[in-house]
């Protein structure tokens, strides 16, 4: 697990991505958003407090209907364990031997669950629900305390360890902070995009002086330079970060002309076609190429993607064109197993948003962050207080965040 | 023999050369870099509509973007507030008789370092040796700063770029003294890099399209051509009231 993977054989057929079964009812789709968020989620009962699993129309034992989720206790007992040697299914058969068990948590029900190596029958483990390749939720049992890497874990993580990232701005602090901690968190190869090779930037001796990271050319908005790149690494990026960004205040009526709105646009949405349709194919079909397969396309984008911010209100714009299209990349990739991981942050600690007060998110935290997401295997992160804001403020009252945003 | 038919024998002789001075319109060259919150210059984007594939079985084309002053172009007087209110100031209804003009060339090369600054003594010196400049002539400076890596060539720091240019002055003399007919340099502007801290600031764009004169810059192989006696083709592109063009930059000499 922990040795650099092997050079390819170049004789060999790479071996296609196959899913795990896919069909869920919407019910129990309660579990995606749960795993996509890297909570865990169970139905309770508000009549009588019972937890349910798996999802229910109706409380088993008072047959009342309102069974919201909410966050329960994750701690439980391995019941019973099976390993699974020729499985019928195509996606386990080529993964077998796999080993399965049933988990009886703490607080009630029973979950058949997946089974971290180091879980053995009648201990105690930590459960979680996680994205498998298809992008549904099931549920993982983990022994309790430091969770080492695990064969059956890493189908369902994107973990940065031995693979190779392409960041595709390496100008800005935030390119900069995660490239250095992809680095650190054990990615054996990064490339880091500098658009304009001939502006120098800050920054850029720190790049250098890193031996598993490489400058490279890319003009993410210029479509014949990301194919140029695409030519030489996309079949051997097994994650992309796009970090690019083009910031600038301001709304419809308080700025003249299109100049900074095409260029968020440019930078942002088209930037993101660009990247998409020249590295996209090669990382669909490289989804189960070995243990250093590709895994996930990150995306960092402004929590006002989902809802309009008027102070930086065009910029929000753009980033709810690249929030849309994400999920258009997120239904095509899956076939590959490739995640998109959606980071959404609030106003960032740069100079574009130097008047903005705090909290402003520091682009370590966006790099921390993003690791972590990477390694737990989330798909939809929310980064600082800002950002946390935002989303429950809209699953409370949309209509109420439109109109205190304009405010 | 007529005189065009006399000089398409020179062409096809080599009597008269043809010299490019022109660089390839590509992504990768360097433009005007401004203070990022104004309103910036696109660089040059090519995107292919199709390639003989399923967009277009049979024909290859492309969609290009670029600004006006992109790449080795040309300067109308409209492009600065001076120019602004004369006649026929934009690309579009330009006098096309000044799109065949003479050139001289001033040799800066061996002393153009990054704040090298063209001055009337430049040109006095040049004058002793070559005789006066001619009215409606193209002046251009030569610094064989077009041979640098783009990066060397756009040459930023902290303080903004550091290229070779003309002072005020010089501007003031060319354009008053000797009506030349536009001025023109190798590297990213007509003006020196520094020039936004001069008196008027920027003086080339000041004096040159104050009295309706032209810029062209971003050129290169001036070191091809003789001090006096070239002739520059310099067409810009129609544009509706455009400010400035990129174009060919052709020279034509005579063969020795």
């Amino acid at each position: 697990m922990s040795d650099v993977p092997a050079p390819r054989n170049p004789l060999r057929r790479t071996r296609l991505p196959i899913s795990p079964p896919r069909a869920r009812s919407r019910r129990a789709h309660i579990y995606t958003k749960a795993a996509a968020e890297g909570r865990f989620l169970l139905q309770r009962c508000t009549e009588c407090g019972l937890y349910l699993y798996p999802a229910r129309e109706a409380c088993p034992s008072c047959l009342s209907a309102d069974l919201p989720p909410v966050e329960a206790p994750r701690g439980g007992v391995v019941v019973s364990e099976t390993t699974i040697r020729v499985p019928a299914d195509l996606y386990f058969r080529e993964r077998a031997p796999w080993r399965i068990g049933v988990v009886r948590l703490a607080c009630g029900p029973t979950m058949i669950s997946h089974l971290h190596a180091a879980v053995r029958e009648g201990e105690a483990v930590v459960m979680s629900f996680r994205l498998d390749k298809s992008g549904q939720a099931v549920a993982f049992a983990a022994p309790a305390g430091p969770v080492p890497a695990d064969r059956q874990l890493r189908e369902f993580i994107a973990d940065p360890q031995h693979r190779r990232v392409l960041v595709t701005d390496g100008r800005s602090a935030v390119g900069q902070e995660v490239a250095l901690a992809l680095v650190a968190a054990g990615a054996r190869l990064v490339h880091v995009g500098i658009a304009e090779a001939w502006k120098p930037f800050a920054g850029e001796e720190r790049l250098r002086g890193v031996d598993a990271l490489r400058i490279v050319p890319l003009d993410i908005a210029s479509e014949a330079s990301v194919m140029e790149l695409a030519a030489d690494i996309a079949g051997k990026t097994d994650i992309l970060v796009n970090t690019a960004d083009h910031v600038r205040p301001g709304g419809l009526l308080t700025r003249a002309g299109t100049g900074h709105l095409r260029g968020e646009i440019e930078q942002s949405y088209r930037g993101f076609v660009h990247l998409a349709q020249s590295f996209g194919p090669a990382m669909l079909a490289r989804g189960a190429d070995g243990i250093d397969n590709a895994v996930a396309w990150v995306n960092i984008l402004s929590v006002y993607a989902l809802a309009n911010w008027p102070a930086y209100g065009s910029h929000s714009a753009a980033q709810a064109a690249c929030l849309s299209l994400s999920h258009c990349l997120r239904a095509e990739l899956r076939p590959g197993g490739v995640r998109v991981v959606n980071l959404f942050t609030g106003p960032v600690d740069t100079e574009w948003f130097q008047t903005v007060p705090p909290p402003k998110v520091a682009p370590r935290a966006i790099a921390a962050a993003l690791v972590r997401s990477l390694r737990e295997g989330t798909e939809d992160v929310f980064v600082g207080d800002v950002a946390e804001d935002i989303r429950r403020r809209l699953a409370d009252n949309p209509k109420a965040l439109e109109r205190e945003l304009g405010a | 023999m007529s005189i065009l038919a006399d000089f398409a024998l020179s062409i096809a002789t080599g009597a008269v050369r043809i010299v490019d001075l022109t660089f390839t319109l590509s992504p990768e060259f360097p433009v005007i870099v401004l203070p990022p919150e104004f309103a910036q210059a696109s660089p040059v984007r090519i995107e292919s509509l199709s390639r003989y594939d399923s967009n277009g079985p049979g024909w290859y084309w492309n969609n290009i973007t670029l600004g006006e002053h992109t790449g080795t172009h040309f300067d109308a007087p409209i492009h600065w507030y001076t120019g602004r209110n004369l006649p026929n100031n934009a690309v579009d209804t330009l006098p096309v008789q000044t799109m065949i003009a003479p050139a001289c060339v001033i040799d800066c090369s061996a002393e153009a370092h990054a704040d090298f600054l063209l001055t009337v003594a430049h040109i006095a010196a040049w004058e002793a040796e070559h005789g006066r400049i001619p009215a409606g002539s193209w002046v251009l400076l030569r610094t064989d700063w077009s041979r640098r890596s783009f990066r060397d060539y756009a040459n930023l720091g902290e303080d903004g770029a550091h290229t070779p240019g003309p002072d005020s002055e010089v501007m003031r003399f060319l354009v008053q003294e000797r009506d030349i007919l536009g001025f023109g340099t190798e590297t990213i502007g007509t003006d020196a890099g520094q020039a936004h801290h001069f008196d008027p600031p920027l003086p080339a764009h000041h004096y040159l399209h104050g009295a309706g004169r032209y810029g062209l810059q971003c050129l290169r192989n001036l070191d091809q051509l003789p001090a006096m006696g070239s002739v520059l083709v310099t067409a810009p592109l129609k544009i509706l009231n455009g400010s400035g063009s990129p174009l060919r930059v052709l020279a034509l000499i005579e063969s020795k």
